[in-house]
């Protein structure tokens, strides 16, 4: 127990656990929008994330920016990182297309029992990761550095790099964009009615099929804006790099109630937050059992989630 | 498509009835050839001459000594065999089934190695234990085990109760990785006993060499089997089964169902405890790293590939599991397919060996597509599922 330095590095750890809580909540949303349409753990969501690490890198790489390359200046680096954005969500939101008409609809059109689904998605993953680990070799593949790594403002003692300022903003508005669409738009009354009881929903005229693509290619375009931000944060990326990540996430997601997404993005941050604080207090060893110590004591205690499950319940 | 699998379908019906239809010396006699088939079938001598008849692809593995696949095909489908009580009869979903597998293979080591703490640091054993006298202690330490992590997690339902065993699992793996207490962490405890028994010549039969210890392994999953086949035909089977249809209605009947399910839970712990302590025996080393994430699920995958709920098809699905990954490795031999492909000046590994887990879950999806009750599935447990086929889901 070393509260002294809990104490001292309390702003630094603040900030970075805010961060790599960021990026737990940005893949979460993908687990907890699965969950809430079809009750359905989507285990294969943790390489649709590591296919959007590549996506990235392969787009830095097109435009000459590799781990050996010097940093470009502030405006070409703030476009390629948005173009890597847009290039790696896409690759996800596709990919995660693909699992979910490969995979995942067959089953369902056939009304196999839950645990077939569960098959399937491990066999999803399985493929991926081992097709991605062909493509690269199984080699840690580095990404560009392309932002200054100094402190870009600081406030008394919390120092803001500014890789951290654009992970957190970026992952703010993707979250309040996510949440106005499925609570605003008329997709996302689409996407909540389907969560609320499929069967009448597909008979007041929703298109069930494609809602459940939708929120498939939702979360894929999610877990893609947080691999550019794992890719920068710590600086590489592997062909096994989802399974860890995907694994914190998936808890993160049920820490905050699984089907709800304002609960993925609270459980996410908490979990980045906890972790950190944790593994100053105990040593960065335990850093990944405190996830779990933290999953399992709350779900004694709230046995659905911070906020308890609803996608379609609340404000329907 | 459909005409071909309702073929399928009468076919493979056609077949179980007739087999059904043998009186029972005859099915006893088959069976016992079979088994007798298992025994004999590590010898070289024997599996070479195994090949399809015609096309002459060897299904013995080339690249990997056969009897070192087969006792890892046993190691599974005894650990499978032991998370079919669990998944199959009493439907709880358990990630986390290799904790209990780390349980019984660090019992093992600490009681029977020289080099364990507790004899090195603590004193608190004279001398290393005999592998045999600490069989019994894993087990019961592993069913207590089962019985301490069941209490407080069996009141959730379904996916809360997936996560919260995978998070006890991997709870128990960092734990082990991490502390040097006693576990060493990641070095982990060397010189783990081996089973005993001599040859007449005195060499002793259990040593580094795999072809005893799937004998032994064989002969513990017979056991196992006739076990489980006993248990799931009782008053605790006839539970299981309600509880796995309907919990609500089991419970208004009058099954008390916690205590059931605890029950479950503790046995397929007590399998894999029994497994882990055959594997550190064979291992003669135990650290952490055999029991991450991946190996539960890779367990849970064999369950449900071969149909939850049915004994034969946790067996078939723990050989698959194994079998088809190693079998693909020298298939690239067989057949003289190329290792390396170039794509744009660039050399990709594309050999069957390299490939083996991509072209594995491929398998998993398709198998799952056309049979998603399981290859080999359990016949009440298959009615249950042909009902749910016969809802109509309004629009898809």
């Amino acid at each position: 127990m070393d509260f002294a330095e809990l104490v001292r590095g309390f702003p630094e750890l603040t900030t970075t656990g805010l961060v790599q809580g960021a990026i737990y909540a940005l893949i979460a949303l993908g687990y907890t929008l699965v969950y809430g349409v079809l009750r359905l753990i989507n285990f294969a969501h943790s390489e649709v994330f590591m296919i959007g690490t590549f996506g990235a890198i392969w787009t830095w790489a097109a435009f000459g920016l590799n781990s050996n390359s010097g940093a470009p200046s502030v405006g070409r680096a703030l476009l390629v990182i948005a173009l890597a954005i847009v290039a790696a969500a896409l690759l996800s939101g596709s990919v995660a297309l693909l699992i979910e008409v490969t995979a995942y609809r067959p089953l369902r059109r056939r009304n196999a029992p839950p645990l077939a689904f569960l098959i399937t998605a491990i066999g999803a993953s399985y493929a991926l990761m081992e097709l991605m680990g062909t493509l690269t070799r199984r080699r840690q593949v580095g990404s560009p550095a392309l932002l200054p790594t100094d402190t870009l403002f600081s406030i008394g003692g919390w120092s803001v790099t500014p890789v951290q300022m654009l992970t957190l903003s970026v992952a703010i508005v993707m979250m309040v964009g996510l949440d106005w669409f499925v609570n605003r738009t008329r997709f996302g009354k689409g996407i909540r009615a389907v969560a609320q009881d499929a069967n009448t929903a597909a008979l007041m005229g929703v298109n069930k099929s494609r809602v459940i693509a939708l929120v498939f290619v939702l979360g894929g375009l999610m877990a893609g804006v947080a691999a550019v931000f794992s890719d920068m944060k710590s600086g590489n990326t592997r062909y096994n790099i989802g399974f860890l990540l995907g694994l914190k996430a998936f808890s993160a997601a049920v820490l905050g109630g699984i089907g709800n997404l304002r609960g993925a993005a609270i459980g996410g941050v908490l979990l980045g937050l906890v972790e950190n604080y944790g593994s100053a207090l105990f040593g960065s060893q335990w850093r990944d059992l405190i996830a779990f110590v933290v999953l399992i004591v709350l779900l004694m205690f709230r046995p659905t989630g911070l906020l308890g499950e609803s996608l379609g319940r609340a404000r329907a | 498509m459909t005409a071909l699998r309702e073929r399928w379908h009468s076919a493979s019906s056609a077949i179980g009835r007739r087999v059904d239809g043998l009186p029972k010396s005859a099915r006893i006699t088959g069976l016992l050839a079979f088994v007798a088939f298992l025994y004999v079938l590590p010898n070289k001598w024997f599996y070479e001459y195994l090949n399809i008849p015609g096309l002459w692809i060897p299904l013995y593995t080339t690249r990997n000594d056969m009897a070192a696949v087969l006792f890892y095909c046993a190691w599974i489908v005894l650990l499978s065999l032991g998370l079919n009580v669990v998944v199959g009869y009493a439907g709880l979903l358990d990630l986390g089934f290799f904790g209990f597998f780390a349980v019984g293979a660090y019992t093992v080591a600490l009681l029977t190695s020289p080099e364990s703490k507790l004899i090195t640091e603590y004193n608190w054993l004279e001398s290393p234990w005999p592998w045999l006298v600490t069989i019994p202690i894993a087990i019961a330490l592993a069913l207590l085990s089962g019985v301490l992590i069941g209490a407080p997690t069996l009141r959730l339902r379904g996916d809360y109760l997936a996560i919260v065993t995978l998070g006890f699992a991997e709870m128990i793996r960092i734990i082990a990785k991490n502390q040097d207490w006693i576990l060493n962490g990641d070095r982990g405890i060397p010189q783990v006993a081996h089973p005993p028994g001599k040859y007449p010549d005195g060499t002793a039969i259990f040593q580094f060499e795999f072809k005893p210890y799937y004998w032994l392994l064989l002969t513990v999953i017979i056991g196992a089997v006739f076990l489980i086949r006993n248990l799931a035909n009782s008053r605790v089977g006839r539970a299981w089964v309600a509880i796995r249809e309907d919990e609500d209605a089991a419970e208004l009947m009058g099954v008390p169902t916690f205590r059931f399910k605890l029950w479950a839970f503790a046995i397929g712990a007590a399998v894999g405890g029994l497994s882990g302590t055959l594997w550190a025996g064979q291992a003669n080393f135990v650290n952490s790293s055999t029991f991450s994430l991946e190996n539960s699920i890779l367990v849970l995958a064999a369950v449900l590939l071969g149909g939850a709920g049915s004994i034969g098809g946790a067996i078939l699905g723990g050989f698959l599991v194994i079998y088809i990954p190693e079998w693909l490795r020298s298939v690239g031999d067989v057949f003289g397919l190329p290792e390396t492909a170039t794509v744009f000046g660039n050399d990709f590994d594309v050999s069957p060996t390299s490939l083996r887990y991509f072209i594995f879950g491929i398998l998993l999806i398709i198998v799952m597509i056309f049979r998603p009750q399981g290859l080999w599935p359990n016949r009440r447990r298959a009615a249950e599922l042909q009902d749910r086929q016969k809802e109509v889901a309004v629009v898809e």
